[in-house]
C-alpha cells in the first residue's frame, strides 16, 4: 500500500476518520471488558447511561466538559503554532487565584460586567504566567515543556501557601478554602437542581471565537504559519518572536479562563482541588480534536463523558473504573493514526 | 584470456546484455509504464531520459525487482529474469546505484561493501581477500576510496563511489544509475565520467537515469526518451541534439527563452566591502563588492558552498552584514530583517523551496499571500479578506499558469515546477526592483525550467536587476549579462558573459584568479 498525499481534504473524511477510530477504541476495550468478566453490551450500555441516560448525567456530563474546552484550546492553540504548553494546569490555577483575588470583595460590579471582568482577570493571570516560560525559551533556548511543565507544582504550591495562610476563610470551619466569589461573579445555573452553570455556554462561546480567530484572523494567519513551517514563515517576513509571545498570551489565557470557569460557576470559592487534571486532560482534548478549536467542543464532550460514564459503568458492573483512561488513551492513539488518512490517500499498488 | 573475451564481446553485441519486453505497470488510473520494450547492448551506455514523473525509476524498479510488472518480461544475458526479486536480479548481474544512497553511516566502506555477501557466522572471515578485491576493482574503474574510512566521514561523490563499489563487488555486469550526477560538482561529473568510460571499455552496460541534456550528450551512447510513461525515442545519441531530446521528452517544441539584452539602467543594488562572519566568528563573506543595475542579470558561479547560501541570506535578510554597505535603490540598509528587504523592492526565491519557499499545509492561496497578508489590499481590522485572496490566487494562478492547482489546493501536493511558479508569481507580482534566485530551476524539467527563465527575463525586461544564484554553470552563461565567481566566500570582479567560458569559470571556481587562467595549460 501506498500513501500519497491529498490536494484536497473531502469534509466528510474530517468527521468520518475520526468517528471510526472511536469506533474501533471500542471495540478494542470491548475486549479489556470481557477481560474483566462483565457483559460487554450491559457494560457499554451502563456507560452511555451514566453519560448521557438523564437529564442529571447529561449535565454532569456536560459540567465536566465546560472546563475541558477550556483548557483544550489552549492546547490546541498553543501547539498549531508549536508551543509546546503543558502548563495548562497552573495557568488554570493562576486564573482562579486572580479572580479570587478581585473576586471576593475588592471589586464590585453588576453582574453583566463582573462575570466578563472575572474572566478577563482569569485570562491575563494564565497569559502572564505562560509568558514567563516563552521569553526564556525565545531568549535562552529555554525547552518549554519543562518550564511549562514545572511551573504547574509551583503554582500549586503557592496557591497551598495562601489557601493555609493568608487567604484561608475564617468562616471555613478549617477548611482550606478561600473566601467564596461575591454573587454578582456567580455563573448562574442552567439547569435547576444540576451543577450545570454558563460556564458552558461562555467555553463554547470562546471555541468559536479561538476558531474565527485562528482561521480568519491576521494573527491567527501568522500562528500557524510559524507552526507549520518556521523556516518559510521567517523568511516570509512573519515575525516570529512577537507571534509566540502571542500565541502565549492566548493559550494561557484560555487555560486561566477555565480556572475562572470551574471557580465561579461550581462550588464559588477556591480550593485545593478545582481541578481534577483538567489542564493535562485538555492536551488530549486538544489532540484528540486534531487541534481544530470547534472539534475541542466535541472532543471535551466525550472526554467527559468517558469519565462520567466509566464511574457509572464501574459501579454497575464491578470493574475498574481506569477503563476510562484506557478507553481515552486508545481512542486518542486510534485519532491520531487517523489523521493519516485524512491527510494522505491510502493507494493499493 | 584476452584472445577468449574476444569473441565472447562480439557475441554480446549481437544478443542483448538486457531485454524488456512490453513491460506495463499501473498504480491504480496512472499507468506508470506502457508497453515499452528496450534492449541494452553489452558495453555501452544507455541513457534513459524523461521528465519528472515520466516513468524512469518505476521501471528501473520493476528490473531490480522492486516492483512487479503487471505486464510484460524481461530477459538478462539471455535467461528470463524472475519478477519481483532483488535477490534474482543481483544474482544476473544486475547492479543498481539509487538516488538516496543506503549505506551504513557509521560503518566502514569495506563493512557496507561486504554485507550481505558473506555468510551470518562467518562474518568478517574473508575481509583479506574482500580488501584486496575492493582495492583491485577500484583501481580499475578510477574509484579512489581508502576502504578503512567510516561512511560518515565521506562526501558525497565519495559516497557515490562506495555505491558503485558494492554493485561491482556483487559482480554487477549491467549497472543502473538513477540520477547520480545530481548530488556531485562539476568537477566530480568529470572524474564520474571517466570512472563510467573504463567501466564500459572493460565490458559492463550502463543504464543511465537523467533529466539533464547536456550529460546525456556528453556521455551516452544511446538514448531512449519516456514520456508518460511511454518508450517515446530510442536512438544513437549521433542522431540526438539537444533540441529533439528536449522535445521528445516534453512532447512538444520547447523554446529555449533567448532575451535581447538591453542597455542596463540605474544601479538598483550596490554591495560594497561587506563582510560576513558566522556566530563562531568564521568567515563567510569576506569583501564582497558588487553592483547590479536593473534590467540584467548578474550570475554568481561557484562550487556550492563557497559563500552562496551566506550572500543569499544577506540578501534575503536573514543575516545583516558585520561590515561592509549594503544599498537597495542608493539607500543604505541598517536595519536588516526579511520583511525590510521586502519593504525595499527585493523579491526573493529561496534555495529549497520546500523548508524556506512555502508553507506545504497551507493552500496556495495562502503561500501567494505569504509576504504581504497584512497589506490592506489583503487584511482589514486585523482579519484577513477571504475573497480577496481567492481574486489574487485565481488570477495569479491564470497568469503564472499553475497547473494542477485551485486556490485551494494543498501547496504540498504540486509538483517541483507548479511549486516554483507558486513563489514566482508571489514575487514577481510585487513587481520587485531587484530579484534574488537562488537555484531557481534546481531539479525541474525542461519545460518548467524553461518558464522559471522566461520569467525572470519578463521580469528583468521591466527593470527588474536579477541576482541569479546557480551551480549550473550552462544555465549561468545562457541567462546572464555578467558572471562572477564565489570562491571561499571572495566574490571576484565580474566579467561580461562574452567574455566567460566555460573552462575559464571552472577554474576560478577552483579558486584561480582571473588573471591567473589566461597563463594556465
Amino acid at each position: 500500500m501506498r500513501l500519497e498525499p491529498r490536494s484536497h481534504v473531502p469534509l466528510w473524511l474530517n468527521f468520518a476518520a475520526p468517528l471510526s477510530a472511536i469506533a474501533l477504541a471500542f471495540l478494542l476495550c470491548a475486549l479489556l471488558i470481557a477481560w474483566a468478566g462483565a457483559p460487554v453490551l450491559a457494560a457499554y450500555g451502563a456507560l452511555l447511561n451514566g453519560a448521557f441516560g438523564s437529564v442529571f448525567a447529561l449535565s454532569e456530563t456536560l459540567t465536566r466538559a465546560a472546563p475541558l474546552i477550556f483548557t483544550g484550546l489552549a492546547a490546541a492553540v498553543a501547539f498549531r503554532a508549536k508551543l509546546w504548553n503543558i502548563g495548562g494546569e497552573g495557568q488554570l490555577y493562576a486564573g482562579a487565584l486572580a479572580a479570587t483575588y478581585v473576586g471576593t470583595g475588592l471589586v464590585e460590579l453588576p453582574p453583566f460586567l463582573m462575570i466578563p471582568f472575572l474572566f478577563l482577570v482569569g485570562a491575563l493571570a494564565g497569559g502572564l504566567l505562560l509568558l514567563l516560560p516563552v521569553i526564556l525559551k525565545l531568549k535562552l533556548r529555554v525547552d518549554e515543556v519543562v518550564t511549562t511543565l514545572l511551573l504547574n507544582f509551583v503554582v500549586l504550591l503557592f496557591a497551598n501557601y495562601l489557601l493555609f495562610g493568608p487567604w484561608k476563610d475564617p468562616l471555613a470551619m478549617g477548611w482550606p478554602q478561600a473566601a467564596p466569589i461575591i454573587d454578582e461573579g456567580v455563573l448562574s445555573p442552567l439547569i435547576a437542581r444540576t451543577r450545570l452553570h454558563s460556564g458552558l455556554i461562555w467555553a463554547v462561546f470562546f471555541a468559536v471565537c479561538a476558531w474565527a480567530f485562528i482561521r480568519y484572523s491576521k494573527w491567527g494567519f501568522e500562528i500557524r504559519a510559524v507552526g507549520n513551517n518556521p523556516t518559510a514563515a521567517g523568511f516570509a517576513g512573519i515575525p516570529l518572536g512577537a507571534t509566540v509571545l502571542r500565541t502565549a498570551l492566548l493559550s494561557g489565557g484560555l487555560a486561566g479562563m477555565a480556572g475562572v470557569c470551574e471557580l465561579a460557576g461550581l462550588k464559588g470559592y477556591l480550593t485545593l482541588d478545582l481541578s481534577p487534571g483538567f489542564g493535562y486532560t485538555g492536551i488530549a482534548v486538544a489532540m484528540l480534536a486534531g487541534l481544530h478549536p470547534l472539534g475541542v467542543i466535541a472532543s471535551a464532550i466525550f472526554i467527559a463523558a468517558i469519565y462520567n460514564g466509566a464511574d457509572a459503568m464501574s459501579r454497575a458492573m464491578s470493574i475498574s473504573n481506569y477503563l476510562a483512561d484506557v478507553m481515552t488513551a486508545t481512542a486518542l492513539l486510534l485519532v491520531l493514526a487517523s489523521v493519516l488518512f485524512v491527510r494522505y490517500q491510502p493507494r493499493l499498488r | 584470456m584476452p584472445e577468449a573475451q574476444q569473441p565472447a564481446a562480439v557475441e554480446a553485441a549481437v544478443q542483448p546484455v538486457l531485454r524488456l519486453s512490453g513491460v506495463t505497470k499501473r498504480f491504480g488510473a496512472l499507468t506508470a509504464n506502457n508497453a515499452i520494450s528496450l534492449d541494452l547492448q553489452g558495453g555501452e551506455i544507455l541513457a534513459l531520459l524523461g521528465e519528472n514523473g515520466a516513468g524512469k525509476t518505476t521501471l528501473m524498479s520493476i528490473l531490480f525487482g522492486h516492483y512487479v510488472a503487471d505486464d510484460g518480461e524481461i530477459a538478462a544475458f539471455g535467461a528470463p529474469l524472475p519478477a519481483g526479486s532483488p535477490k534474482a536480479a543481483i544474482a544476473a548481474g544486475i547492479g543498481m546505484v539509487h538516488q538516496h544512497f543506503t549505506l551504513g553511516e557509521n560503518l566502514s566502506v569495506l563493512d557496507n561493501i561486504v554485507l550481505g555477501t558473506e555468510p551470518l557466522w562467518a562474518l568478517g572471515q574473508n575481509s583479506g581477500n574482500a580488501k584486496q578485491k575492493v582495492n583491485e576493482l577500484a583501481g580499475r574503474f578510477g574509484l579512489d576510496i581508502d576502504p578503512q574510512r567510516l561512511i560518515r566521514d565521506l562526501s558525497v561523490g565519495e559516497r557515490q563511489r562506495v555505491e558503485i563499489l558494492k554493485a561491482l563487488y556483487r559482480g554487477a555486469r549491467i549497472l543502473i544509475l538513477d540520477e547520480p550526477t545530481a548530488v556531485l560538482t562539476p568537477q566530480e561529473v568529470e572524474s564520474f565520467f571517466a570512472t563510467l568510460k573504463a567501466m564500459v571499455a572493460d565490458g559492463l552496460s550502463i543504464i543511465f537515469i537523467s533529466h539533464k541534456l547536456n550529460e546525456v550528450m556528453a556521455i551516452a551512447d544511446r538514448v531512449a526518451v519516456l514520456r508518460q510513461g511511454s518508450l517515446v525515442a530510442d536512438f544513437p545519441i549521433a542522431e540526438a541534439s539537444r533540441e529533439s531530446l528536449a522535445e521528445a521528452m516534453v512532447g512538444r517544441a520547447v523554446e529555449l527563452p533567448e532575451r535581447e539584452t538591453q542597455s542596463a539602467g540605474d544601479t538598483v543594488l550596490n554591495l560594497q566591502d561587506v563582510s560576513l562572519r558566522d556566530s563562531a566568528g568564521k568567515t563567510l563573506l569576506d569583501n564582497v563588492s558588487l553592483t547590479l543595475k536593473a534590467g540584467e542579470v548578474l550570475g554568481i558561479a561557484g562550487v556550492s558552498g563557497n559563500g552562496q547560501g551566506p550572500l543569499a541570506d544577506l540578501l534575503s535578510g536573514l543575516a545583516a552584514p558585520d561590515a561592509g554597505a549594503l544599498q537597495v535603490l542608493g539607500d543604505r540598509v541598517t536595519k536588516v530583517s526579511p520583511a525590510a528587504m521586502l519593504n525595499r523592492g527585493i523579491g526573493r526565491v529561496p534555495e529549497d523551496r520546500h523548508a524556506t519557499g512555502v508553507i506545504g499545509d497551507f493552500s496556495v492561496e495562502e503561500n501567494l499571500v505569504l509576504e504581504v497578508y497584512g497589506d490592506s489590499r489583503f487584511c482589514r481590522f486585523g482579519f484577513l479578506k477571504g475573497a480577496a485572496l481567492r481574486r489574487n490566487a485565481e488570477t495569479l494562478i491564470e497568469d503564472f499558469d499553475i497547473r494542477g492547482a485551485d486556490p485551494q489546493t494543498t501547496t504540498r501536493s504540486l509538483s517541483g515546477g507548479n511549486m516554483q511558479k507558486v513563489i514566482l508569481a508571489r514575487v514577481l507580482t510585487e513587481k520587485p526592483r531587484v530579484i534574488l534566485a537562488n537555484q531557481p530551476t534546481r531539479g525541474l524539467d525542461v519545460g518548467a525550467a524553461a518558464t522559471v527563465q522566461r520569467l525572470l527575463f519578463a521580469a528583468c525586461a521591466e527593470g527588474a536587476g536579477v541576482i541569479l544564484i546557480s551551480e549550473d554553470l550552462e544555465e549561468l552563461l545562457q541567462m546572464s549579462d555578467r558572471v562572477a565567481v564565489l570562491y571561499q566566500g571572495r566574490l571576484s570582479d565580474s566579467m561580461a558573459v562574452e567574455e566567460a567560458d566555460l573552462r575559464t569559470l571552472g577554474l576560478m571556481m577552483a579558486g584561480h584568479g582571473p588573471g591567473e587562467v589566461g597563463d594556465a595549460p
